[in-house]
């Protein structure tokens, strides 16, 4: 399994091997995001099999106070959802990283992931916006 | 945060318990603590405290308070009983609505009697310049008629103390009783704690939650260490500190319009369903002659509610359809914490305004199915009240 990346929008990424060849990015809001957000009402992920663009709104999470997009960090095709999640909102914040994925993404280009922030680029963003 | 934002007495203290500060008609206010959700729900189940310092206070008196205040707002004034508070509408010439306020008449520590005009914040330069363009220095200096008035929104902290367990944690510091006092009261009282130093209040059952409630005003100098006795003595009863966003959806459940939502100077009382907020024979308020003639004449648009039957929250100008075709719009929607659903306010025609026609709403792209219901969505049981 490999590490985690991030995106300067707060999806996660974790890029696994996928059985037919090539690679699938799993993407899911980080523990940040969902700390900020709060109250989370509602998700509107993509549908399965439809095509995505790194940087390109690929859904929303809706919280009582605002809607935000959630974004592609990949080019590629969504390939699996994750179902159970807009059930279990209020859950979400306690397992961003395992139960808390949003969807799967067959990646098309893997030169987009070169632009990804690492675990501690990412955390200092984080700080930088907390202030 | 925006240091040309005014600050409450409590700024620092919001700062330092986590509360997200937003720009609030100028202002810099907590939106929330922790959780909306859980913020609401406190105050639904228990006890909630938000600064609404914010609010714009102008005090008025002398002998032609009365009167002056009579013959600027759409509701009586001078038949007050003291203690008692109104809410009211200031109209401009057309009818149109420039803002909604309480008006209440009190004695202060001297026993000298005034009138206190609460308004929103964010229209509260709006109404002292109108208040200023109707009370000439001629009409404010009338013989046995004079009229003294101060906007005192810097000088007077307030707090919303909400929800049913609200008389258990006030009423040991306050002299009055507050298990009797009616709904839409106030009374002037010391406040009986040393944080306060010998200071006085008023304190009034009022509040914008649909709950159980009272509303607190204090010298801004003591605002802090009173706020900070409230909330010590608050923590065994669950108290909990609320900011604006679960004040939001408090009094959508209740039903209760915004001003710059459900409320506007294109809107007339009539359209927000407000007409009994309107008293159009005695004393004559800018905008009476125009709300005559609107009174008999059929409404153009009409404010309902609506439930949705999906969760996603219906917001702010939002289309609502009838069998696709647009009748209105949506002025306010969130996900109600108590209904668990999703629900609204908005303007629709008045042939699409009965409760349980079926609606739609165009929610970014989507249209979701709506439902037209009676105001509130939430009314409290007001067992064990005297309301």
């Amino acid at each position: 399994m490999s590490q985690r990346q991030y995106t300067k929008t707060h999806e996660w990424v974790r890029v696994e091997a996928a059985p037919s060849g090539g690679k699938i990015a799993v993407v899911g809001l980080t523990a940040f995001a969902l700390e900020t957000l709060t109250d989370l009402i509602h998700a509107e992920l993509p549908k399965t099999g439809q095509k995505v663009s790194a940087g390109k709104p690929m859904g929303e999470i809706e919280s009582v106070k605002a809607v935000s997009d959630v974004y592609s960090p990949v080019d590629g095709e969504v390939i699996e959802v994750n179902g159970g999640l807009v059930d279990n909102l209020e859950h979400l914040a306690d397992d961003p990283y395992d139960k808390g994925w949003f969807v799967k993404i067959k990646i098309a280009d893997e030169s987009g992931l070169a632009g990804l922030l690492d675990e501690a680029a990412y955390q200092k963003q984080c700080e930088e916006e907390a202030h | 945060m925006d240091a040309s934002l005014a600050k409450t007495p409590l700024y620092d203290w919001h700062v330092a318990h986590g509360g997200r500060m937003v720009d609030f008609a100028g202002w810099a206010m907590p939106v929330q603590y922790r959780s909306v959700i859980q913020e609401h729900k406190a105050i639904r189940s228990g006890l909630g405290i938000a600064d609404i310092s914010h609010m714009g206070r102008l005090r008025f008196e002398g002998p032609g308070a009365a009167v002056f205040l009579a013959e600027l707002l759409t509701r009586r004034v001078a038949d007050m009983a003291l203690g008692q508070i109104r809410y009211s509408l200031v109209t401009n010439d057309d009818g149109g609505i420039l803002d909604d306020v309480l008006v209440g008449y009190f004695h202060n520590s001297h026993g000298q009697p005034f009138f206190l005009l609460v308004v929103n914040a964010s229209n509260r330069i709006k109404i002292v310049n109108w208040i200023h363009a109707h009370l000439t220095v001629e009409r404010a200096n009338r013989p046995g008629e004079e009229i003294i008035w101060n906007d005192v929104s810097r000088l007077w902290a307030m707090f919303a103390i909400q929800g049913p367990r609200s008389v258990e944690l006030l009423q040991p510091l306050v002299d009055v009783d507050l298990q009797s006092m009616r709904y839409y009261r106030g009374a002037q009282s010391p406040i009986l704690h040393p944080a306060a130093q010998r200071q006085g209040c008023i304190i009034s059952r009022t509040g914008y939650t649909g709950e159980d409630g009272f509303e607190l005003s204090l010298g801004a100098t003591i605002a802090k260490d009173v706020w900070e006795v409230l909330i010590e003595l608050g923590q065994p009863m669950g108290l909990v500190p609320a900011g604006l966003g679960a004040r939001d959806t408090l009094r959508l459940e209740a039903g209760m319009p915004l001003y710059g939502h459900e409320l506007s100077e294109q809107i007339n009382p009539f359209q927000a369903g407000l007409g009994s907020a309107c008293h159009l024979v005695g004393y004559d308020f800018p905008g009476r002659d125009a709300l005559l003639k609107l009174q008999n004449q059929p409404l153009r648009e009409v404010r309902i509610g609506l439930t949705l039957a999906g969760k996603r929250a219906a917001r702010q100008g939002a289309v609502i359809l009838a069998d696709g075709r647009p009748v209105g719009s949506v002025t306010s929607g969130s996900y109600s914490p108590t209904l668990e659903k999703s629900i609204a306010m908005g303007y629709v025609a008045p042939e699409f305004a009965q409760p349980g026609t079926e609606l739609q709403v165009d929610i970014r792209g989507q249209i979701e199915s709506a439902r037209v219901v009676e105001l509130p969505f939430y009314r409290r049981n007001k067992k064990g009240t005297k309301a």
